[in-house]
């Protein structure tokens, strides 16, 4: 990977082994993935390849006591997030990286309102000096509300999350990750459980603001779609491996990877012209997971090579690198 | 829609579904979910059914089904009005309607097995000795693609996309004519899904299924669907045969949808009417807005919208409309 100023985070041959009964469960087997300032970046990947978790071990939010980090690296900002002291890691959750969860049902707590949860988070992030008053914190609140063009935002503010729609809960979620002038939101599939026109509309503002205060953003989601229609760049992740990464236009002209091709060929198409077979097989257990190639065993074109050892991220042309012995 | 009668499978005419919510001074509250649909659905044909949460889509396939009664209107199944409980229904009819669910992790009971969730539906609607079950439901799991073995497997310990292959093998048990697909691929991922699709496609030329295929994902619709209709607050919209409806989508909420499809290739790009930028959310089906129930949302809103509600008309063969914008040439005419 190219060494730059500009490099906010990078994650650097990154393994985290889940402890379970049987053993460990290799579910992060080498991931690299870097983001510039102000770079969108998309992690496409099928449930259970470990986006989630990728996006957990940045913050260090993994469940406690059941993980294993046997090797790699996060740096943010050129420091080991691996290494940092608890201090330095709350300093990095509040002030430094936000979150914005799949299901903003789950992501608001019930029993408080609107007003007490974004200004929690105001009142712990950077943008609340500690002198002052409480004032400042409902005009913050309402501020943020307003720029993710919630209707009525001083009423908002006494509201319960049950009383407002899955759109507008959204909203709320994002103003809150906004609302701590962060310099990286992680979205973690933000539209997924919402409806398409409400989808598009939380995408559409998402790119907004992400524009407007020149905020990084990681945008988790299982869509190749949505992926190209966000980002500046795109990660192709399988069972815990980044198998190809590219900016959407090399990567839907011209994908290399076995697994990219299926699966940019099972998205259906509004142009019409059927659907393709899909892809055979399931994803590998991460008890037991094949040697070398995660893939392999799904792979039309295995090679005696792919089951020796994992294959290298590879650079075919600028800006796109593809992780096959087929190259 | 006014076919001959004698290819329709299922018709379903002015039904109504309200659920009573509650009371307030002026009476009861109601949850209008479905309010006066018309469908229609050909032998052998699959009808799309799009709508955002919220819309009705659901609750026509429950009523279908028979989970509970419409209000008002008729459904008729094979020219039999069904539209009473699934209780007084008759078994034979209960046989010919089958319904696969979302979720095939809640649909399949956890502490059976696969072959005790196979076997239910042989021994309700069929004579099969019990002695022939077990070379039945082999032939079955086949024609979805699952080993044998997969019998003494119970749900929780197979994949999502396998899950759903043991439901549609169960609704394909009692040799239905109409099986109900209620967004059976929403819960899983893409290239699960189309394995899924295939073969639910491929069941359908074998045996000439009828599908009734609801769905909120319009790229899929576009490739499964041979006919498409969109539920607004429990109302169709607009109903066309699914290539022209994609290339030629009159509804203003039918163009607002079809521009938030995310999509892969510039072809599709185009496809994509420019002008639609979705606003706003699906009111609530209790207080439906007055006049026609899109017109808060709509960009091309003309003074008469938020007065009355506008009629259905067939603005080309087999593409119907439900908007005032569309009715005012006709009257011309």
């Amino acid at each position: 990977m190219k060494t730059e100023e500009n490099i906010l985070l990078n994650i650097k041959d990154l393994h985290v082994w889940y402890r379970v009964y049987g053993g460990y469960l290799k579910v992060l087997n080498g991931v690299h993935l870097m983001v510039r300032e102000g770079e969108r970046v998309g992690l496409v990947g099928e449930a259970g390849c470990g986006k989630t978790t990728t996006m957990k071990s940045i913050l260090q939010i993994l469940p406690p006591g059941d993980f294993h980090i046997p090797q790699g690296q996060i740096f943010y900002k050129g420091q080991d997030v691996l290494k940092m002291s608890f201090k330095e890691l709350q300093r990095l959750r509040s002030r430094e990286i936000a979150m914005i969860f799949q299901d903003p049902t789950a992501a608001l707590n019930p029993v408080f309102t609107i007003g007490t949860q974004i200004g929690d988070v105001i009142k712990y992030s950077s943008a609340f000096e500690e002198n002052e008053h409480k004032e400042t914190i409902k005009e913050q609140s309402i501020k943020a509300l307003k720029e993710v063009y919630l209707p009525d935002p001083e009423r908002m503010l006494i509201n319960y999350p049950l009383q407002l729609s899955g759109g507008m809960r959204q909203r709320v979620c994002i103003a809150i990750a906004i609302s701590s002038s962060s310099n990286l939101v992680i979205a973690d599939e933000p539209g997924t459980s919402l409806d398409v026109t409400i989808q598009d509309q939380i995408h559409r503002l998402l790119n907004e603001l992400v524009e407007k205060r020149n905020t990084a953003i990681i945008l988790i989601t299982h869509s190749l779609a949505v992926a190209r229609e966000m980002t500046d760049r795109i990660y192709v992740m399988y069972a815990g491996m980044i198998v190809e990464t590219a900016t959407p236009e090399l990567l839907f002209k011209n994908p290399v990877h076995p697994y990219t091709k299926g699966l940019l060929a099972s998205v259906p198409k509004i142009s019409g012209g059927g659907i393709a077979k899909g892809i055979p097989g399931k994803l590998p257990s991460y008890l037991n997971p094949p040697s070398g190639c995660r893939f392999r065993l799904r792979c039309e074109q295995e090679r005696p090579i792919c089951s020796e050892k994992p294959p290298q991220l590879f650079e075919i042309e600028k800006d796109h690198l593809v992780a096959c012995y087929l190259t | 829609m006014k076919q001959a009668i004698n290819n329709e499978i299922l018709k379903i005419k002015k039904m109504k579904k309200y659920f009573h919510i509650g009371k307030d001074k002026k009476g009861p509250i109601y949850v209008r979910a479905v309010d006066g649909v018309d469908i229609n659905i050909k032998y052998g044909e699959t009808l799309g059914l799009v709508g955002e949460s919220g819309s009705g889509k659901s609750t026509i396939a429950y009523t279908v089904v028979g989970m509970y009664p419409p209000t008002s209107g008729q459904i008729m199944f094979k020219g039999k009005n069904i539209g009473i409980k699934a209780s007084r229904r008759s078994l034979s009819l209960k046989k010919e309607i089958q319904i696969v669910f979302q979720d095939p992790g809640s649909s399949l009971n956890p502490r059976q097995t696969i072959e005790q969730i196979l076997a239910l539906p042989f021994r309700i609607h069929t004579t099969i000795p019990r002695r022939q079950f077990r070379e039945k439901m082999v032939e079955l799991l086949e024609k979805v693609e699952l080993s044998p073995d997969y019998l003494y497997k119970s749900p929780p310990s197979i994949g999502g996309g396998e899950k759903q292959m043991v439901a549609i093998a169960r609704a394909m048990a009692p040799n239905p004519s109409l099986i109900i697909l209620d967004e059976p691929t929403s819960a899983l991922d893409v290239s699960v899904q189309a394995k899924v699709i295939n073969k639910l496609i491929d069941l359908q030329k074998e045996i000439n299924l009828t599908y009734l295929f609801i769905t909120h994902d319009l790229s899929l619709m576009r490739n499964v669907a041979d006919r498409i209709a969109i539920m607004y607050l429990g109302k169709i919209c607009e109903a066309a045969e699914s290539v022209t409806f994609f290339e030629k989508p009159l509804h203003p909420y039918t163009q607002m949808l079809i521009s938030s499809v995310p999509v892969i290739t510039k072809e599709e790009e185009n496809l994509k009417p420019k002008k639609v930028i979705s606003t706003g959310e699906i009111p609530s089906p209790v207080n439906i807005p007055p006049g026609c129930s899109f017109h808060l949302r709509c960009p091309y809103k003309i003074p008469i919208c938020s007065k009355i509600d506008p009629k259905m008309i067939e603005f080309s063969p087999g593409h119907f409309v439900r908007c005032h914008l569309f009715i005012k040439p006709e009257n011309k005419k």
